[in-house]
């Protein structure tokens, strides 16, 4: 303990000594290792990020979107025959209660959301329709749709391939299944692609799920009581994570895992409000999103430009393919892997369907897009559409709620801090497992992953690193390489599971539990 | 004629007046079978990090371990060193509930439950743990203040 106060106070006090007269200084270090980190980094990211041939299409969204595709073919649209008893299964209907006080499916979706649920749908979807227009909302549903079926095989082979334990912890993830499935279909590679697949999941931990979250929460706070360093940021969200993830305090981790659902809520609910008050908009707003997904209303790129933003902005939002989910449905309770399958198909939905929607209808509705009044088509503003004050990002959805409700930008920074820091706390639990994967379990060697995850909370509020963000977006969407390839060859095995529980079900063999 | 007397325990006084209470119709009815049940408070819709999610089993082996050795042992130890026909489980879940589907189960004549004195306010405006099993019980229970 005594060591990692010392971590702390040096790390503090680094920050203290920047005064104005180093800051200069500071900055140009800052500068150089932006642009070393850039130049090492930089073909990888181009790699993942490099468009198709001949269009603008990014082909690592291509491939999320084409394997959801083949997903939801080849187990017969899943994700619209087994909604119902998705739903069933979540409500505890299917369980034994003589299990009572393993994790339930509910527990095990929640975990996940929460993990899911945050910046993305906030501010990624205010950047998809700020760039390709309401008719983004339409590929965005669609690919969020299409994504259900990615997450059912991924979830399904999680709990299959999982790691149980003597003590009765479990460990689960893609790299359990890859390596275990491929041993069991006899396919070479398998250890090979589970150590990348680790390897990219460690690098997404600390820069997507946390640097990324440190950085924009950072932006939020300093945006509402004013400018100030962010390593004070950085410091106290280490402070908080470090004593939950490190500390165990519990209480505190309980405590955000029962806000966050609840400003999920209410974020929802206040887009509902907002929709009715606006009732005789709706009609008209999603006459924008089905006209501009074809048409694309003026946007730049017409409706490729609209497709590329809302099916990139469904890939990152609920991370179908990615493989992150699988790690965190894996702890659940069930005979039957594929339950937790039917479960996870509902994730997308709830992300992407629902939430990022909303978000969406509430800015088109609210009138801050500008529209050419001769025309009808969108006003741009570069490549931008432009919009009433200049706002992107997260400021375009925090301006779309205040013009509805004018206090609502308060809660909205309130619930992005807290999404984010919910986003940090089960990123670091990917990270840890796909770290322990590597180099085995043990308590001081989680110390170290943990610590490492620390310092890169502070890191990140810090500095605006450019670079190291685009890695880490990279290093996440390199996770669903990996995983993907894995999924097509083990998706036979999913599919004997379906069409076995299928049959059961069918017959009556397995039973709901309540009367 | 035999019977099942089914005794909520909660670890406190009010458990151990429902199980003194129990214990004293055993021994007046002569032949009855006495079940001592303990329920850990315990939602299925409750929120947990993925950590706690994964260490939830060993968990959840560590709180039975803790309430049978502590309360239910001793207590059907007690009762067998009186002579009475005694047996104890442990489970998770909902109190009210789960009691009352052991009842069911294990086709028990009578709940026996000890009220605890120190209700609060929630208990107050949502209906306490006792309330929700007098409602819903399916056999007689009886409450000891």
């Amino acid at each position: 303990m005594k060591f990692l106060h010392r971590v702390f106070l040096t790390l503090g006090l680094m920050g203290i000594t920047i005064s104005p007269a180093l800051a200069e200084e500071a900055m140009s270090i800052d500068a150089k290792v932006n642009a070393m980190f850039a130049t090492a980094t930089g073909p990888f990211v181009s790699l993942i990020f490099a468009p198709l041939p001949g269009t603008s299409f990014p082909w690592i969204v291509m491939w999320l979107v084409v394997a959801a595709t083949v997903f939801t073919l080849y187990f017969g649209f899943v994700q619209f025959r087994f909604f119902r008893h998705a739903i069933s299964l979540v409500k505890g209907d299917y369980s034994d209660p003589n299990d009572a006080g393993e994790v339930s499916h509910f527990q095990a979706l929640a975990t996940a959301l929460s993990g899911t649920v945050g910046l993305g749908n906030i501010a990624g979807v205010a950047v998809a329709v700020g760039i390709g227009g309401p008719g983004a909302t339409f590929w965005m549903i669609l690919a969020g749709l299409l994504g259900m079926a990615s997450k059912f095989t991924e979830c399904t082979l999680g709990v299959k391939y999982r790691n149980e334990y003597a003590d009765g912890t479990v460990s689960g993830g893609p790299m359990y299944y890859i390596s275990k499935g491929f041993k069991e279909k006899g396919l070479p590679g398998g250890k090979v692609l589970a150590v990348l697949f680790s390897i990219f999941c460690i690098l997404g931990a600390l820069g997507g799920g946390n640097m990324f979250q440190a950085n924009q929460a950072h932006a939020q706070i300093s945006g509402i009581v004013g400018d100030y360093p962010g390593w004070i940021t950085g410091l106290a969200f280490a402070a908080i994570v470090f004593a939950v993830i490190v500390g165990g305090m519990k209480s505190i981790a309980r405590v955000t895992e029962k806000v966050v659902p609840f400003m999920g809520i209410m974020y929802v609910g206040a887009a509902l409000i907002i929709l009715l008050v606006n009732y005789d908009k709706i009609g008209w707003a999603f006459g924008q999103i089905f006209e501009g997904a074809f048409t694309g209303l003026g946007v730049a790129g017409g409706f490729v430009g609209a497709l590329i933003q809302g099916f990139k902005r469904a890939a990152f939002s609920n991370e179908a393919g990615v493989g992150s989910a699988a790690i965190a449905h894996s702890a659940v309770k069930t005979k039957e892997p594929i339950t937790e399958g039917f479960v996870s198909l509902l994730e997308p939905l709830i992300d992407t369907v629902i939430i990022c929607t909303m978000t969406a209808l509430v800015i088109t509705i609210s009138g801050q897009l500008m529209i050419d009044p001769v025309s009808g088509n969108y006003m741009l503003d570069g490549s931008h559409i432009a919009t009433v004050g200049g706002n992107t990002g997260v400021a375009l959805t925090s301006a779309a709620f205040g013009s509805g409700i004018s206090w609502f930008p308060y809660v909205l920074a309130v619930a992005v801090v807290l999404f984010a820091f919910s986003t940090m706390i089960s990123w670091s639990y990917y990270g840890l497992k796909s770290w322990t994967y590597l180099f085995g379990e043990g308590k001081t060697k989680e110390l170290i992953f943990k610590i490492i995850f620390c310092v890169f909370v502070v890191i990140g509020a810090a500095a605006s690193l450019g670079p190291v963000i685009d890695f880490s977006d990279a290093a996440i969407f390199a996770m669903a390489v990996v995983n993907i390839i894995g999924l097509y060859f083990l998706m036979g095995l999913v599919k004997q599971e379906l069409v076995s529980y299928s049959a059961r079900l069918k017959s009556g063999e397995i039973k709901k539990f309540t009367e | 004629m035999s019977m099942k007397l089914l005794v909520g325990l909660d670890g406190h006084g009010s458990g151990e007046r429902a199980l003194a209470h129990a214990k004293m119709l055993a021994e007046a009815v002569g032949s009855c079978e006495l079940l001592v049940v303990y329920v850990i408070e315990w939602s299925p819709y409750s929120f947990q990090t993925a950590e706690e999610n994964a260490e939830r089993h060993k968990r959840r082996e560590e709180e039975i371990g803790t309430a049978t050795d502590r309360v239910v042992a001793p207590a059907v130890a007690a009762l067998k060193d009186a002579g009475i026909n005694a047996s104890g489980i442990v489970r998770h879940g909902d109190v009210a509930d789960t009691l009352n589907r052991i009842a069911a189960d294990e086709k028990a004549d009578q709940i026996i439950v000890g009220r605890s004195s120190d209700g609060s306010v929630a208990d107050r405006i949502f209906g306490s743990t006792i309330v929700n099993l007098v409602m819903s019980a399916k056999v007689p229970v009886t409450v000891l203040s």
